[in-house]
């Protein structure tokens, strides 16, 4: 186990290789001289070849790449012009707001998709399932953002149950219980999608398994019924669900962008639509880098998972 | 079209697929329809309700139409959302099938590019590429099609490799047609479905996509608007003017819930896995519908089956797979039941201890009265009792019938579990010592195993353990040795007899191999299309079998040292069981078959301790 862990973590080298040459290129495809963007379009053709030099843009893209990377190894991901502070301690601060949000709405939705998920399959065709399978459908047709806001007219508008936005209250915040209330909406609202494919997916990968043989030896042994569902079918069931969880991660960090939007929540998806609206391309490389490879690490330990419950992915 | 109307059959589909078209309809006519100019603002009309005079909707906060600007918007939304898919599905397709189909190093060259897009979070690499091309809504456009390509390429690429190596390809490739003929003769029509489903199961997702862009103020610039920008808008104002949010969203919700349910339709009616309806979750116990229940009758017979009836009902189709089989078990005793397959000799196993599928198996007709109680009434906690306790399975193909992810020794615990209250380290021994008795060497070790681990030999050992786990007073067998190379098979049966001697358990052992039954057997009862033809202590049935078809049967095993005798094989094929013919069901491959042998039911006629289910025996039955 330890020396499969070991070979899947190598692997990532590469991977993680590839995702800093793919952004170092987007970011050099863009059009226009950065030099030019930063100082503005009055600038002076000596003041913009000037920076052009002091910012390392004048030598050939292979050699700007080895600098670029030497120095994110460094952990110097530059200077956000924007903000006029390193993106890295920018990208970080965000990055942990992101985390907390992302973090919640993936328990939520992991737990909740397979309880439906399993709860549907076990009562397939019931009325149970029929609604459910419906309210799964409205889940994964819904845009988030739009919902996002229906919650904000009802919670906080309407019924002042919750705050609109933020993470902290400004006045006299910064409990546990204030970054909960804080959390509660905008964490449901971005896992409501992940949820529904969850839930249909772990309906659909046990009804699959329930089929199968081994599930006729399991009652054929006179094993209970509620067993042969949890312990059995859902183990066998797992092996597929846990690559579609790590897929979801993807989805609920990309998705944080348009929650972060609506409930002002100050994570690195709001920080990049900001940096992408002032051109601020160092601050969106940083985010792009930062975010890419936390979900490439993340789909390690769903790797890692599945291995550890499927003996036979190791051989 | 059988497609179009297995999609418009479903229900939920057709109404998305009815919702979408008008929503195209009404987009299409938008120049013609009696709409407000979506760009005119008039601050002194701004913000009205909906259903205020003259804005059926409502105005958003420039005093701009909200009608007309929905349908607009909606417009440019579907649009976009098409002209996404679009590109996704012919790019992504294009570098799927090219992948697939030329292998090597082209495909090892696009699949690397494609899981390096795919490292990247789905809308994080959209934003990445707007910020490149610079907001607008063609730039959105891009951005969401160049997202969506990685999930075509490696869909594509799998179906294109399915096809690529098939006989029909390697035909096209030996007349000398070129490869570009190739892919568009042989590879497009095969994989054209797998385009269409893909495609119309993310459809709803770019749709969304794209709006979520514009909502964020990246994809369509004022004054065009698209939906997610109308809702960017509308945020603003989201307490004073809620409806300027509410109205885009609906519509949004709309568009995607119908696009999906349509998707959802078209993938059920392309998957010919679900077409058949085989996805059905089966019950704990086959389904009991009997017209009446015979009454037990009591007699020295530890099993007693009296006229099983079990039928697969898949749509209007019935399968009767047992059609009326008895037979008795003595302790002690072992009775094969031998037959081809299909015979039901199976399903009649399965279905003594309610282990049929069901859906679709149902259970008709007759009783199964295992020491004096009728299996077949059974609540289901009675039932899960005597299930691996009193009554015990084996199953052939061992590695299907075991749980892949569970160690055998955790199995062997568990079906002790099951029925004794016993500490884990107790069953554990007791696991280890099952797997000793049936002569697995090294069974501490071995327990700890996965089945993927072990020999077939090795694996039918630990089901045979497994039923051992509770001293079973009978063991259902069904085709323990199919399986296994004649060695392993010849010590899988010395030991399941030598377990039968010495504990007295009595057998009864499904097969379709007249050796092993000559070995093992004291009764055989033959079956054929679901009913017993002819049954009898084995060494008689096997010298002198009266049904023609026993007699065929037992000529198909080859001896040995009878070296020069000619093998033969039965001409012709058993009844498919839902169409079963009248009268005798061996009547079409019959030579001795006459007129009689085709009207009505022929029953089983009992002489001693032999029955017969034949109008003209092979030998005289000896009484």
């Amino acid at each position: 186990m330890l020396g499969y862990a070991l070979k899947r973590l190598l692997a990532l080298i590469p991977v993680l290789f590839g995702l800093t040459v793919i952004v170092f290129l987007m970011m050099a495809l863009i059009p226009g001289d950065p030099a030019t963007a930063i100082l503005g379009s009055y600038a002076t053709p000596e003041n913009v070849e000037q920076l052009n030099r002091q910012l390392g843009l004048d030598k050939p893209l292979f050699e700007q790449y080895v600098i670029w990377l030497g120095n994110l190894l460094e952990g110097d991901f530059g200077r956000s012009h924007s903000l006029n502070r390193p993106v890295l301690d920018e990208v970080l601060e965000r990055f942990s707001a992101t985390l907390v949000l992302a973090g919640a709405a993936l328990i939520l939705c992991t737990v909740f998709g397979l309880l439906v998920g399993i709860w549907t399959a076990a009562r397939q065709y019931g009325w149970t399932d029929r609604i459910f399978t419906f309210l799964v459908l409205i889940g994964i047709s819904i845009p988030s953002f739009w919902l996002g806001l229906l919650l904000i007219l009802l919670f906080a508008v309407k019924l002042r149950w919750l705050p609109a936005s933020g993470m902290f209250a400004i006045y006299g915040g910064g409990g546990p219980l204030d970054l909960l209330t804080h959390l509660v909406m905008p964490a449901a609202t971005l896992a409501v999608v992940a949820t529904g494919v969850i839930a249909r997916l772990t309906r659909s990968a046990m009804l699959e398994v329930l089929r199968q043989d081994f599930i006729r030896t399991a009652r054929a042994k006179g094993v209970s019924e509620r067993r042969v569902l949890y312990g059995h079918a859902f183990k066998a069931a797992l092996v597929t669900i846990i690559p579609v969880i790590g897929v979801q991660a993807g989805f609920v960090l990309g998705g944080a962008v348009y929650i972060e939007t609506v409930f002002q929540w100050p994570g690195v998806g709001r920080m990049l639509v900001q940096a992408i609206s002032t051109r601020d391309i160092l601050l969106v490389q940083g985010g792009v880098v930062v975010v890419a490879a936390s979900y490439v690490l993340f789909n390690l330990l769903a790797d890692l998972a599945q291995s550890w419950l499927d003996p036979r992915v190791k051989t | 079209m059988t497609t179009l109307k297995l999609i418009l059959r479903n229900r939920l589909a057709a109404f998305g697929g009815l919702v979408l078209l008008l929503l195209i309809v009404v987009c299409l006519a938008a120049p013609f329809l009696p709409l407000a100019d979506p760009d005119l603002t008039d601050p002194a009309n701004r913000l009205k309700r909906p259903f205020s005079e003259g804005a059926l909707l409502g105005t958003d906060h420039l005093g701009r139409d909200l009608l007309s600007r929905l349908i607009w918007g909606t417009q440019l939304s579907l649009a976009v959302g098409f002209g996404a898919a679009t590109i996704a599905a012919l790019v992504g397709s294009a570098m799927g099938i090219v992948a697939g189909f030329y292998g090597g190093r082209t495909d090892g060259l696009i699949m690397r590019g494609v899981d390096m897009l795919m490292a990247f979070p789905y809308i994080l690499l959209a934003l990445a590429i707007v910020a490149i091309l610079g907001p607008g809504l063609l730039n959105a456009l891009y951005a969401v099609a160049v997202v969506n390509i990685p999930f075509f390429a490696r869909n594509i690429r799998g179906a294109t490799v399915a096809v690529a190596h098939r006989e029909f390809v390697d035909a096209a490739r030996l007349c000398g047609e070129s490869r570009l003929k190739i892919v568009c003769s042989e590879i497009l029509p095969n994989v054209l479905p797998v385009i269409v489903v893909a495609t119309s199961t993310t459809i709803g997702w770019m749709i969304l996509e794209t709006a979520g862009l514009s909502f964020l103020g990246l994809g369509s610039q004022p004054p065009q608007a698209d939906l997610g920008s109308m809702l960017g808008e509308g945020r603003k104002l989201l307490i004073t003017a809620p409806h300027a949010s509410i109205v885009p969203g609906v519509m949004i919700f709309l568009i995607v819930m119908s696009v999906n349910l349509l998707g959802d339709g078209i993938r059920d009616a392309l998957d010919p896995r679900l077409r058949s309806g085989a996805l059905s979750r089966p019950a704990a116990a086959t389904l009991v519908d009997r017209k009446e229940a015979l009454s037990p009758g009591r007699g020295e017979a530890l099993l007693e089956v009296s006229d099983l009836r079990t039928e697969f009902q898949v749509g209007r189709r019935v399968y009767k797979a047992v059609g009326g089989v008895s037979f008795q078990v003595r302790p002690g005793e072992c009775l094969g039941v031998i037959g081809e397959s299909g015979s039901g000799k199976s399903v009649t196993a399965l279905s003594l201890l309610g282990l049929v599928a069901s859906p679709p198996g149902v259970i008709t007709g007759g009783a199964v009265v295992f020491d004096g109680a009728d299996t077949l009434a059974m609540a289901p906690e009675a039932l899960r009792r005597l299930r691996g306790g009193r009554v015990a399975y084996i199953f052939q193909d061992p590695l299907a019938t075991l749980h892949p992810l569970t160690r055998i020794g955790d199995q062997l615990v568990e079906a002790v579990r099951a029925h004794r209250p016993l500490q884990r380290q107790a069953a554990w021994a007791h696991a280890v010592e099952l797997l000793e008795r049936v002569r697995i060497p090294n069974a501490a070790q071995r327990a700890k195993a996965f089945p993927h681990e072990l020999s077939g030999g090795m694996r039918q050992r630990v089901a045979i353990a497994m039923a051992l786990a509770n001293d079973p007073d009978l063991i259902i067998a069904d085709e323990p040795t199919t399986a296994l190379d004649v060695t392993v098979q010849a010590q899988v049966l010395a030991l399941l007899d030598e377990l039968r001697r010495e504990r007295g358990l009595a057998l009864v052992f499904i097969t379709h191999d007249f050796g092993v039954v000559a070995q093992l057997c004291d009764r055989v009862a033959v079956m054929y299309a679901g009913k017993i033809v002819e049954t009898g202590p084995t060494g008689e049935v096997l010298e002198r079998p009266c049904h023609p078809y026993t007699s065929r049967l037992i000529a198909c095993v080859p001896e040995l040292g009878a070296g020069q005798r000619q093998l033969e094989a039965i001409p012709g094929l058993p009844p498919p069981v839902d169409a079963l013919p009248s009268g005798c069901a061996f009547a079409p491959r019959c030579a001795k078959a006459d007129a009689a042998c085709r009207q009505g039911e022929i029953a089983l006629e009992t002489r001693g301790r032999r029955g017969l289910r034949c109008l003209h025996p092979e030998a005289e039955e000896v009484a």
